[in-house]
């Protein structure tokens, strides 16, 4: 039976944790604005630019040495882009926290793992990006990152609550199985951190936008002013490859997994079913995405590109792929 | 003029660069989209004849561009053979260049180690050559391949990234061949069987039966299984109301015609794996039974027809063929397991379960086209020939005379039938392993970093040596600077610093 009380709480319980996140995005918005590069992006270009280029093809051994004067700061101690910066990141803890227990009173009202239909997909999704992202700050400070991980963490559960939300229920056959754990929860991890990389790979094209142009000695102008408050381009370009590099055999080990449920539930590990052929998509172009960064004249910005379609390969299989396209993997709850 | 193995040199350069790979990954993500978007063959082959019918002209079109079964495509193969040819050029010699780098020395160390990424230096009086030794005995204790020359220490590890990254692209070609391999020696079939009936595993006992290229009918396991019951639930109430809780099939399995029969149940995720073969329970249904007497009186039909699913409240459409009767009767309708009290919108159930059965049929007399040679589909009915002569609404139990004494239909009652998916993949252990196989070199290849560290002792005019460590990160893993300052540590404890003022 449904414990509705508990299923209550849940809803309760994401709507605090939306709130939560709208006060931290507001936070992050004004420490973003109050924040500067401890070198400024003109002199940090001049002096990259100086050390020889045999030294910058080291690749990353270079990198180490041009990190430390390119980190951002948000003022002094006590200064008010700071403060913000602060609050925005125990607000982004604590709203992650109470999604977090909402998921767990969704999944105890109903006696299962809560991941079951679109509602609680989202859910998950969103309480992925948000705790990936407060565990890659817990060892570097990630408050100019804040503002683009906390929108489309609103975002995401917006959508949750008003278009996909389902009642707590009982799950359907084809989901009674200990591959919903294994499969769905890999799915769920590699979304949330392939979010958090491409918000890095799309921040990498701004700064690189800016740095270019500073090069090409012309005016920076709008773009400028955000890659001012942000890492440099490569420090930027580093972390979201380490991110993808990192999930990539996580997201390999997901697409297996529903294989192996896939011959247990219908009878063949690979049917080219929409959902499957777009995990196959997805992970094709994150392979891609790998590739490209160890080919002359692909690194760069065309890398982020490609990251960036992995990404929209992944929001396809999930809202059009769920919604639009009947095929065996119809368990949205969507009506 | 390029002679023709300079050109063929060249082609295969190009297949078997990185550019070429790269944008043959593409070229297969784009590929896989209309795999997604159109109906396909393999999967849902009635939507395929709708989708063709519905639009009949860019249907024809989009036929021939193979857009119905992408993924048995001359072009979509095309892509992955070449793909996979590039794969096996590109990874072949580095596995011998490998080989080599095994047995191979740390380079030396270069000029500048001031110029490496990071970078560590001090002075230490300690002698040179015995502190080079010891050096690279430590190193080398802490897994590092070491190399000793005349004034440095050479280090190097993470030779496994290699061997992962290797073993990676090799486990992707193994897991090409075996899912070929398995499809070709394989089949699979589907069939559907009603409760109290049964199924033996014969070509002609299947509804739909595809082997592979390479299999012979003459090899199925001669197993059989009966259908004992089909038992499905429902949510009632809540926004989810008829979602399917529950359902499974019981049955009674022979795994060879002299065994003793075994009760087993099958479920959606839990397959019934008999003689080598995979039977999974993919579907069900609703099948009413029918008494049909004929305007003599003679029973032509007595039965229980398979009515096909059309909604999720299990609205399900089906026929009755009875070439035997005189003139030849045919009943066309639907099965309403709970049915709806507004016909306004025309005969349909309201909830997937058998609450409150009906059928709703008409019946039509003339001829049914059976002996025109051209096959039929047992799920319709060719009125093109026969009159239609009433239409009626029936509980079970219920009669129906025909008019004009053209005969008796009787709905006698009805049982459940199950859908099953059966299947022999010879391949899939092989695939599963090469996956694995996979997966275990890509967490090698992208988790294990490779570093370079060296040690440069320079004798100084005055007292004592200039002791420098530079390292240098062949990829992008995070921890080079900890690795130097671990290493640089080795060094120190063996070869104080001294300050000079
Ligand atoms: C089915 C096609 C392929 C897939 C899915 C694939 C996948 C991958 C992945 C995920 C990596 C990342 C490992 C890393 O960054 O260290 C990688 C690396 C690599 N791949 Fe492939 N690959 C494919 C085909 C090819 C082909 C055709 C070539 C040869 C042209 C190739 C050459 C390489 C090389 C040289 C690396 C090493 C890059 C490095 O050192 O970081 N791959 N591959």
């Amino acid at each position: 039976m449904i414990n509705e009380s508990l299923a209550h709480t849940s809803n309760i319980l994401v709507y605090a944790a939306m709130t939560g996140f709208v006060v931290a995005m507001v936070a992050f918005a004004i420490s973003l604005s109050k924040s500067r590069r401890i070198e400024s992006l003109e002199d940090s270009v001049a002096r990259t630019n100086s050390i020889s280029p045999a030294a910058r093809l080291g690749g990353t051994a270079t990198l180490e040495q041009a990190t430390v004067s390119t980190a951002v700061t948000d003022g002094d101690e006590r200064g008010a882009g700071r403060r913000a910066g602060n609050i925005g990141m125990s607000l982004t803890w604590l709203s992650t926290l109470l999604l977090g227990a909402s998921i767990l009173c969704r999944g105890i009202s109903a006696h299962r793992l809560p991941w079951g239909n679109m509602y609680e997909f989202s859910l998950a999704a969103g309480f992925a990006i948000s705790i990936s992202y407060c565990v890659l700050s817990v060892k570097r400070d990630l408050r100019w990152l804040g503002l683009f991980i906390v929108v489309p963490v609103l975002l995401d559960l917006g959508i949750a609550t008003t278009v996909l939300y389902t009642d707590s229920e009982d799950l359907v056959p084809a989901l009674h199985s200990y591959w919903l754990a294994i499969h769905v929860t890999a799915a769920t991890v590699c979304v949330g951190a392939f979010s958090v990389g491409a918000a890095l790979s799309a921040l990498y094209l701004v700064a690189e936008r800016a740095e270019s142009r500073i090069l090409a000695g012309l005016e920076v102008g709008r773009t400028g002013a955000l890659a001012n408050r942000l890492p440099s381009a490569d420090r930027l370009d580093l972390m979201a490859y380490r991110i993808h590099a990192f999930m990539f055999p996580l997201w390999t080990f997901a697409v297996i997994s529903g294989a192996i449920w896939a011959e247990a539930a219908w009878g063949r590990y690979w049917g080219w079913d929409p959902k499957e052929t777009w995990a196959f998509i997805t992970w094709v172009i994150y392979a891609a995405y790998l590739h490209a960064r160890v080919t002359v004249g692909w690194r760069g910005r065309k890398a982020a590109y490609i990251a960036l379609a992995g990404i929209s390969a992944i929001l396809v299989n999930y809202f059009v792929v769920n919604i639009l396209i009947p095929g065996l993997h119809s368990y949205s709850g969507v009506k | 003029m390029l002679s023709f193995t300079a050109w063929l040199r060249w082609l295969w350069r190009q297949l078997t660069s990185m550019r070429i790979a790269l944008f043959l990954l593409f070229l297969l993500a784009l590929a896989s989209v209309p795999g997604s978007i159109f109906p396909q063959r393999g999967t849902a082959p009635a939507k395929v004849s709708q989708y063709i019918r519905d639009n009949p002209k860019s249907g024809l079109f989009l036929d021939r561009l193979h857009m119905f079964d992408v993924f048995a495509s001359p072009w979509f193969a095309a892509i992955y053979l070449l793909l996979f040819i590039s794969l096996a050029g590109c990874v072949i010699p580095r596995l011998f260049e490998y080989w080599r780098e095994l047995r191979s020395q740390p380079p030396a160390a270069p000029k500048n180690l001031s110029r490496l990424g990071v970078y560590q230096t001090w002075h230490s009086v300690a002698s040179a050559e015995v502190a080079l030794q010891d050096t690279a005995k430590n190193w080398a204790k802490k897994g590092w391949r070491v190399r000793t020359g005349s004034d440095y220490v050479s280090a190097e590890r993470g030779y496994a990234r290699e061997f992962g990254n290797l073993l990676f692209h090799f486990a992707l070609l193994g897991l090409l061949v075996a899912v070929g391999v398995g499809s070709s020696y394989g089949f699979r079939g589907t069939v559907i069987v009603r409760e109290g009936y049964g199924f033996a595993n014969n070509v002609t006992q299947y509804d739909s039966f595809t082997p592979g290229r390479a299999y012979s009918v003459n090899e199925l396991a001669p197993f059989s299984f009966s259908l004992t019951k089909f038992h499905a639930a429902y949510q009632v109430g809540g926004m989810q109301s008829g979602a399917a809780r529950e359902f499974h099939a019981d049955v009674s399995v022979k795994s060879s015609p002299t065994a003793l029969p075994k009760k087993v149940r099958i479920e959606v995720n839990e397959p019934l794996r008999v003689a080598g073969v995979t039977v999974y329970l993919v579907g069900h249904g609703y099948s009413p039974e029918f008494t049909v007497r004929d305007s003599k009186g003679n029973v032509v039909w007595k039965d229980a027809a398979i009515f096909l699913p059309q909604d999720a409240n299990f609205t399900s459409n089906g026929v009755v063929k009875a070439p035997d009767s005189v003139p030849q009767l045919g009943l066309q309708g639907y099965f309403l397991p709970t049915v709806t009290s507004d016909f306004s919108m025309g005969p349909r159930s309201i909830f997937p379960a058998a609450d409150d059965p009906e059928v709703y049929m008409s019946a039509w007399q003339g001829d049914l086209g059976l002996d025109s040679g051209i096959p039929q589909s047992v799920y319709q009915l060719d009125t093109t020939k026969m009159k239609r002569i009433g239409i009626e609404e029936l509980a079970p139990g219920e009669k129906w005379v025909l008019p004009n004494g053209q005969g008796v239909v009787e709905f006698t009652g009805f049982r459940q039938w199950a859908a099953f998916s059966l299947a022999h993949d010879p391949g899939k252990g092989w695939a599963l392993l090469f996956a694995i196989l996979a997966i275990a070199g890509l967490t090698m290849s992208l988790l294990i970093p490779r570093r370079r560290v060296w040690l440069r002792i320079t004798e100084t005019p005055d007292d004592g040596n200039l002791y420098e460590v530079g390292g240098l990160a062949k990829t992008q893993a995070p921890g080079l600077p900890a690795d130097v300052t671990k290493l640089a540590q080795l060094a120190l404890a063996i070869a104080p610093e001294v300050t000079r003022d």
